[in-house]
């Protein structure tokens, strides 16, 4: 289902219900600034710095924003895809200080002054990252929609892995951590491919996973 | 990554043609920057289109409608209804049925009433629940139990006949009944249903919008807005996926669109929310099959009585065309000597059910398969010796709407060499010494065939165009009519335009398909798009060749022969010359450098009326071998290994064909095992996320998978570069996946069969599992 509106939040709503004419079939958007219809719309603003690819922007957005909405729609970042907006397909995922998250489940104002890198801020077309380029190398991806969210998804998991951070398939929580295609395999297993690339998303990382080792 | 095939019966070492070169978007895939709908930079004032539904309704007639509330809610701009269509509230593909709007009756759980047009999405999405709607309930019509009561159809019925199946029955040695429950498959494209509509001058409209069908947008745009065709303009550059749910189910978006657009004279945005979208938009048909076969002891089979009793939803959509597949494939790979193959489009008060890769082929072979494990477990043989036994060979190759399986010996060949090489009786072996050996774990092994019909079978449907300039520069313009849905047409199509032209690869641009320069397209469907498309842009590429050869024989005084395209030059004799010079040469004299192409797939002669004629340009060929491991305590279940070995024939590009193949084999793979479609008893979808409706992940594909293109002599039918279609046919390779499932279920009680349906969750198998310790003291 969409997101139920909470009972509170549609009260919030009423009381901040006080557009023109409810009997006018048509409005012209020029009756009120879109800025300010979004206002009316939504609950508090706030305005919040985001450090996303190394650039600090001032954002000012309803509260209620998620980091995947004020990527896309207000900094114009549209790497990060919203496929399914519950954090259930993976195609949103960024990196937060470091970590993997699915920007449709975080909001915005959480993120004052957190460094946040989306698929933009990873590689240029001169200077691609070895992931990037494993990708490339070993086709992994056909419609192209997840992929952003893969390769941000990818270098995260190898850098858990090294971090020692165990996942559901470790079987020894006090040695090092391998990094076994069964590691991969279930660190990856949030990221969905409808294509069906997996194969070849495994083949790249499992590269990279080895350059680096 | 693999070896580009042998090219040795073409003429001249290739360039481009047979390489495994990667997507042409890769680059921007992996930096994020492909550009998707929804990634384009709005116009400015653009507004957002949410679509409005009767939350609690499944079927009924609409009392009233109520949307103050809507249009009173903030950044509201329009609400639209059925009666603001200018001209007629349809988005169907044929037959109609499918209203844009509602307008009396809601005919199913998430039908659209209305459409809020709004300065936000999210004042869209909060408005849109604001409508009060009354609607007086009628008992929905849900299963096929409840429709073959009722005796509802969105079509009638249709059928194949051969010999008397009657009579076959009474002389066959064995007869064996059943029924079986096949599910349907949600798309879950990754990029949903979308399209943003912008007006033009003088009552035009430029559509972008993810679909396979873009000519049926415009008309369904021109249509709906009551405006010409040509008033109407659809572009699509590339879709996040489309698998068939993108060929007549992105008409309904586009039209809402474009009548906000029209309606507010701003360029209007439409993209659905994924759970409004799970909910409105038709799946894969779920089918409950009654099958009867009679055989020998041997196990050949006698005579084959098939009655498939689809679920189309309330409208029929593509149903048509999906179920007569559906015939066309209930045969997989096996002669029927005497056969009655039946069709009902049963019409539910659901989601209208449409085209998903396979298009109805994946569940008439399922029901075939279902029907040769259970002649071998009757007869305590192996499954595989039952497949190849009822083989089509030299003379026994008519399948039962009369088109001759020719290529028999790849099929036999392909089989056999898969049989060896994933090594398939010894692992038979190993796996009843598993099963002997473990009470409680059990291991199944299946080894499927894959023969799939290459061919729209309504026969208008198999032509394409392409349009081609040549710049003086050297570079070439591509654009044709099919559409990149991740597949790697547009490559492929690519490789063929520059082989032609013997230029390299980044002087082909490959421009967005758009009905303005390609017009009256066909789908980019029925695995098709590559041999329909790289033909019509070989054709033109040809034929702008051609000129410029006439041009220099003349400026040269030489034979053609003497002329040679190649590496960015023109050789003539022992000179040459850059393409950009020649080019400029012949603009200068007047040459024209641009040419439509056109094909026409020749050779077909299917005539539905009379169930005569053929079909199919071709069948592509494939098998897989699966082993698995079911857990009967749990239901859970593993895939061990997979081995595939599949049918390009010369392939265009070896990459992009493995990826299509592991690709369909993975979500094949979901549709049999994973993936389950739930609607409650009162007719609403349960399952509209991907938290309730469980899609392969990375976790899920074969710890051991191999996947192999088999290497034969190409395709005996003279298509682009002697390749095979690929899109469609490795969904079915996921039918040994199922069948491995039923085979480790049958050996807890040799000599039953389990009624298993698909999809073989881990509850279906604990039920199939139980059902047959239940029989086994009175076998």
């Amino acid at each position: 289902m969409p997101p139920a509106t909470a009972p509170d939040m549609r009260s919030q709503m009423r009381q901040n219900d006080h557009s023109s004419d409810a009997s006018a079939r048509r409005k012209s958007p020029g009756q009120q600034s879109p800025a300010q219809a979004e206002g009316i719309a939504s609950g508090e603003m706030t305005t919040v710095s985001l450090k996303v690819n190394g650039t600090e922007h001032t954002v000012t957005l309803d509260n209620r924003t998620t980091l995947l909405d004020a990527l896309r729609e207000k900094l114009q970042l549209t790497g990060p895809k919203k496929g399914c907006d519950h954090g259930q397909c993976g195609a949103c995922t960024v990196s937060v200080n470091g970590k993997r998250i699915n920007s449709c489940l975080s909001l915005a104002v959480m993120h004052e002054d957190d460094e946040v890198t989306t698929i933009e801020g990873i590689g240029t077309a001169d200077d691609l990252d070895p992931m990037q380029q494993a990708f490339i190398d070993h086709d992994g991806f056909q419609c192209g929609y997840c992929t952003p969210g893969q390769i941000c998804s990818a270098k995260a998991v190898l850098e858990e892995i090294r971090a020692g951070s165990p996942s559901h398939v470790t079987e020894d929580l006090t040695a090092r951590i391998e990094v076994t295609e069964a590691e991969i395999r279930e660190r990856m297993s949030g990221n969905i491919c409808r294509c069906g690339a997996y194969a070849n998303i495994l083949a790249a990382i499992t590269e990279v996973a080895e350059e680096r080792a | 990554m693999t070896v580009p095939l042998d090219s040795s019966d073409m003429p001249g070492p290739m360039k481009h043609v047979r390489k495994a070169l990667p997507h042409d978007s890769a680059e921007m895939h992996v930096m994020g920057t492909a550009t998707y709908i929804d990634d384009m930079p709005e116009p400015v004032g653009t507004l957002h289109v949410v679509p409005g539904w009767a939350r609690e309704a499944v079927r009924g007639r609409i009392v009233s409608v109520n949307l103050d509330d809507v249009r009173s809610a903030p950044g509201v701009v329009a609400v639209l209804t059925a009666k603001d269509v200018p001209g007629i509230n349809d988005c169907s593909s044929s037959f109609g049925g499918d209203p844009v709007l509602a307008e009396d009756e809601i005919l199913f759980y998430g039908q659209v009433v209305f459409a809020v047009v709004a300065t936000s999405r999210d004042a869209a999405r909060r408005a849109a629940i604001r409508a009060k709607i009354e609607v007086s309930p009628i008992t929905p019509i849900l299963t096929p139990e409840d429709a073959i009561d009722a005796d509802t159809t969105v079509l009638p019925d249709y059928q194949f006949r051969r010999g008397s199946p009657e009579t076959g029955m009474t002389a066959a040695e064995e007869v064996l009944e059943g029924s079986m429950r096949i599910g349907g498959q949600e798309h879950f494209y990754l990029e949903g249903q979308v399209a943003m509509a912008q007006p033009q001058e003088s009552g035009g409209m430029m559509v972008y919008t993810s679909t396979q069908h873009p000519t049926e947008v415009q008309h369904t745009v021109a249509k709906v807005l009551g405006v010409p065709d040509a008033a109407v303009t659809a572009e699509v550059r590339r879709m996040g996926g489309g698998f068939g749910g993108k060929e007549s189910q992105a008409n309904q978006w586009a039209a809402l669109a474009s009548l906000a657009a029209r309606f507010t004279g701003q360029a209007c945005k439409v993209r659905l929310d994924r759970d409004d979208d799970m909910i409105m938009t038709g799946k894969r048909h779920d089918f409950r099959v009654d099958w009867k076969i009679g055989y020998d002891l041997d196990g050949r089979i006698r005579a084959v009585d098939m009655e498939f009793l689809a679920r189309c939803g309330y409208s029929p959509d593509l149903s048509l065309g999906v179920n007569d597949r559906t015939l066309f494939h209930a045969d997989s790979s096996y002669f029927y000597p005497d056969a009655s193959i039946r069709s009902r489009r049963l019409r539910t008060d659901t989601c209208s059910n449409t085209a998903f890769r396979g298009f109805g082929g994946p569940q008439g072979m399922l029901a075939a398969e279902r029907m040769i494990d259970a002649i071998a477990i009757k007869l305590e043989k192996d499954p595989l010796d039952i497949r190849k036994l009822n083989f089509y060979d030299g003379e026994r190759n008519l399948t039962p709407y009369g088109m001759p399986v020719e290529e028999f010996e790849v099929m036999h060949d392909l089989i056999s060499q898969l049989e060896e090489s994933s090594d398939y009786w010894n692992r038979r072996d190993d796996v009843n010494d598993f099963n002997s050996a473990n009470a409680v774990l059990k291991k199944g092994l299946a080894l499927t065939p894959v023969k799939f019909g290459i061919s729209f079978t309504l026969k208008h449907l198999n032509q394409a165009g392409a349009l081609v300039h040549l710049y003086t520069d050297g570079s070439v313009h591509l654009n044709h009519g099919g559409t990149e849905m991740g597949q790697g047409l547009y490559q492929k199509v690519a490789q063929v335009v520059a082989e032609e032209f013997g230029v390299t690869l980044d002087k082909v641009r490959i421009t967005a398909t758009n009905t303005s320069k390609v017009p009256n397209t066909s789908p980019t469907a029925a695995s098709s798009g590559t041999d329909l498309n790289a033909m019509a842009a070989k054709v033109a590429a040809a034929e702008i060749k051609g000129r410029l050869i006439e041009f220099l024989c003349e400026q040269h005084q030489c034979g053609t022969d003497a002329i040679r395209f190649s590496d960015n030059k023109v050789f003539v004799a022992d000179e040459s010359f850059p393409l950009s010079e020649i080019a400029k040469q012949a603009h200068w004299a007047r040459i024209q450098l641009s040419h439509a192409g056109f094909y026409a797939t020749p050779g077909i002669t299917w005539d539905r009326e009379s169930a005569t004629g053929r079909p199919f340009y071709y069948f592509a060929y494939g098998g897989a071998c699966a082993e698995v491991t079911i857990d009967t305590m749990t239901g859970e279940m593993t895939v061990d290994r997979v081995d595939i070995l599949h049918d390009v024939g010369h392939s265009i590009n070896p990459a992009i064909d493995l990826g299509q193949i592991e690709g369909g084999f993975a979500q094949g793979m979901g549709w049999l095992t994973t993936e389950e479609l739930v609607w409650d008893e009162k007719g609403r979808l349960r399952t509209h996320a991907p938290s309730t409706y469980k899609i392969p992940t990375a976790a899920d594909i074969p710890a051991d998978f191999n996947v192999q293109l088999y290497k034969g002599s190409g395709n005996p039918q003279s298509t682009v570069y002697r390749s095979k279609a690929v899109g469609e046919p490795p969904v079915m390779l996921a039918n040994a996946v199922f069948c491995a499932i039923n085979d480790a279920i049958a050996s807890l009680s040799p000599g039953q069969i389990p009624n298993l349906d698909a999809p073989a969750t881990p509850e279906a198998i604990m039920k199939a599992v139980q059902d047959l310790r239940s029989r086994r003291p009175s076998s």
